[in-house]
């Protein structure tokens, strides 16, 4: 409990903007042959550090086979909402979920060199408190800490929907689950939100059979992936409504409301078409009468590739399908980060207006038969994936993993983590940073990232730019 | 039982004092206020919100000053009322100082229910409980003799004391929190609003226990 609001908090986006810039960077290591156990490192990003671009602290976890993918904080702008009147919470604790275990390590991060676990969650607990398995996204929010998970309950995880449960942001006692009434969901992926309007949406990957071994292609083309998008009423914890993309559209990833919370729109990306093996991003938002909306406003078209450079999965396509499995967007509201996992590149979209982006910028690293290599001249492993933005949106970061299993089907002779930054120009435009490159220690990839002090994939705000 | 004029006239120095208080404490909802009027963008909408917020609080407090009010007629325990009221006042203090938690069921209601909303905050906050020995010294004032007074009429009277003192605490509340608001609203802007933002917890829990032992005090030695 602390006397006045952690200096982290901010009432607005545009505040959010405004603060200093980060220091370090906390990012999930997977070993994904679960032979050892999986971390997070702690990558240094202050320029007139010594350590700068490079891991100067790591924590592994006493356990293996975890397979952390997503994770975030107990505490975050989101505090400072007019309705808890209680902003004395502390942005101090990284809640990280293990995707394949469904146990949760409570990860104390005061000292950002030194982290400590502070508290385990084991599997039983999720399972007995909430029916619901394989944790995955982490939301700070109105009640507690609220988690995401893939998985029903059962050992397939396949004994009812998958659904979102809430943790308790002090005790991080299991609350319970947080559906009252979950409509047509029944697939889960992302979730967020808009607090002052009093609603949240979700997205869909897939059930536990569907990506733990890998992608099914049977599945896939039976168009058996999630292709939904739902609404809540955040504090009902009702669905109000459930748009579903079109059964070809597979793969409802992930969701990226506006940061202002006085704009009623945001972004759902699409992994890839059936029918075209385009990958997509719709944007939805809410009309007049108060019913939703959604309409695809950017497509990536797949490259046409020779089959022999084609990993087995992908030869009977003849193409290399983009595959955007990360999209972030600006605190600005102005820039949408879309990585083509698959191409290897990572796009600008200029959505000042949402319903028009156009292509501001672009960068082409690694990728599926092309391999485009980092301007340092090192060779890009994988694609660019987990996209993070600098709060002032002047940088950004991200790495090459997406999945254990998936990384071995699309990219089967490949292995390690990465992580790079990019700049952004004043008008768009995006340039890689030829001295800022990670490697991470050998058996270890790199996954989602999280900057100190928050960044644009964590924070909600509660008050409107000004 | 008489009590001199200084005293009634700290007594609802009292009331308007804690008036100010409350609407000061975030907590109480003027936050909510600037929020309202920012995101509708009208200056009415931030007016409107704090007449909301003005009207959850005057529930909440005639909600508890309405029942001890008909309990003052049984003017044959007045001391004994007092005293209860003051400890209960106590017990509110101190769990509030153990139990630091926050009442999670304020941030489940709606964003547009500012009346009900503000009502719950300052039950959960015992808001209300805060001016009761306040207003239990002032009906002791009101009373005269009221030892012989018909039961009926007494108790019309602590009823209409209840109403002017839950009046005046709510006016007083509202004028603080709506200048705050305002203030931030035109003219100092969101930064200030994390700035200002200070945990009042600890300093609320003490002054009901304050309060509390005042009541007491009053009760035992105030005539």
């Amino acid at each position: 409990m602390t006397l006045r609001p952690d200096p982290t908090f901010h009432a607005t986006a545009q505040l959010a903007m405004q603060a200093p810039v980060e220091n370090y960077g906390f990012v999930v290591m997977l070993s994904p042959d679960g032979s050892q156990p999986d971390g997070i490192a702690v990558v240094d990003l202050n320029p007139k550090s010594d350590g700068y671009g490079s891991i100067v602290h790591q924590i592994l976890m006493p356990n293996k086979g975890d397979e952390f993918h997503h994770f975030g904080w107990n505490a975050c702008s989101s505090s400072l909402s007019p309705l808890s009147g209680h902003a004395f919470l502390e942005r101090r604790y990284l809640i990280v979920p293990g995707i394949r275990s469904s146990r949760i390590y409570v990860i104390d991060t005061k000292d950002p060199l030194d982290l400590k676990i502070h508290k385990i969650i084991e599997p039983e607990e999720v399972f007995a408190k909430t029916g619901y398995s394989r944790p995955h996204t982490i939301h700070c929010g109105p009640e507690g800490i609220y988690v995401s998970t893939l998985g029903g309950g059962g050992k397939d995880g396949m004994d009812g929907p998958p659904g979102i449960f809430i943790m308790d942001c002090e005790t991080f006692d299991i609350i319970g689950r947080y559906e009252m009434d979950r409509g047509k969901q029944e697939k889960h992926y992302d979730f967020w939100w808009n607090l002052p309007q009093d609603y949240m949406v979700s997205s869909e990957w897939g059930l536990p059979p569907q990506f733990e071994n890998g992608l099914v292609p049977e599945e896939l083309l039976s168009n058996k992936y999630g292709h939904a998008l739902h609404f809540w009423d955040l504090r009902k914890r009702k669905n109000i409504q459930t748009i579903d993309f079109g059964e070809n559209h597979q793969m409802t990833l992930e969701v990226r409301p506006a940061h202002d919370p006085k704009k009623s729109y945001g972004f759902c990306s699409i992994v890839v078409d059936t029918t075209n093996l385009q990958a997509a991003v719709f944007t939805w938002w809410r009309d007049e009468d108060g019913t939703w909306q959604a309409k695809k406003t950017i497509t990536i078209d797949p490259r046409p590739e020779k089959p022999e450079n084609l990993p087995p999965l992908l030869q009977g396509f003849e193409a290399v399908p983009p595959l955007i499995t990360d999209i972030d967007l600006s605190l600005d509201d102005k820039y949408l980060y879309v990585s083509c996992w698959g191409l290897g590149e990572l796009h600008q979209y200029d959505v000042s207006d949402p319903m028009n982006p156009f292509l501001a910028g672009k960068v082409e690293l690694g990728g599926i038969a092309r391999g485009t290599k980092h301007p340092n001249g090192r060779e890009f492993v994988f694609g660019p994936q987990m996209v993070e933005i600098s709060r002032d949106g002047k940088r950004v970061y991200w790495t090459n993993s997406l999945y254990s299993t998936w990384d071995s089907q699309f990219y089967p002779e490949q292995e390690g983590g990465q992580m790079v930054m990019a700049l952004v120009g004043e008008n768009g435009g995006l340039t890689l940073d030829k001295d800022f490159f990670v490697e991470f220690p050998k058996g270890h990839r790199a996954h989602q990232i999280r900057l100190e002090g928050g960044d644009c994939s964590t924070d909600s705000f509660c008050y409107p730019n000004v | 039982m008489e009590l001199d004029a200084s005293t009634v006239a700290a007594l609802w120095g009292a009331v308007i004092l804690s008036g100010v208080y409350h609407g000061v404490n975030p907590g109480m909802g003027w936050p909510l206020a600037v929020s309202a009027g920012l995101m509708e963008g009208r200056h009415g909408a931030l007016a409107k919100a704090i007449g909301a917020l003005a009207f959850g609080h005057l529930l909440a407090m005639l909600a508890i000053l309405l029942p001890f009010s008909m309990m003052t007629a049984l003017v044959r325990w007045e001391t004994e009322l007092r005293v209860g009221a003051g400890a209960l006042v106590i017990a509110a203090g101190l769990y509030l100082l153990i139990n630091r938690r926050h009442p999670r069921f304020l941030a489940r209601v709606s964003p547009s229910r500012l009346v009900l909303w503000s009502f719950l905050a300052a039950m959960a906050h015992g808001a209300g409980l805060m001016l009761v020995p306040i207003y239990l010294g002032i009906c002791g004032a009101d009373l005269g003799d009221g030892g012989h007074e018909a039961a009926r009429d007494l108790m019309g009277q602590n009823i209409a004391s209840a109403f002017a003192v839950a009046l005046a605490h709510t006016f007083a509340m509202t004028l603080a929190g709506g200048v705050i608001a305002a203030a931030i609203y035109f003219w100092l802007g969101l930064k200030f609003l994390s700035r200002t933002w200070f945990n009042l917890d600890l300093v609320w829990a003490l002054s009901l226990i304050l309060v509390g032992a005042f009541g007491i005090y009053l009760a035992l030695y105030g005539h």
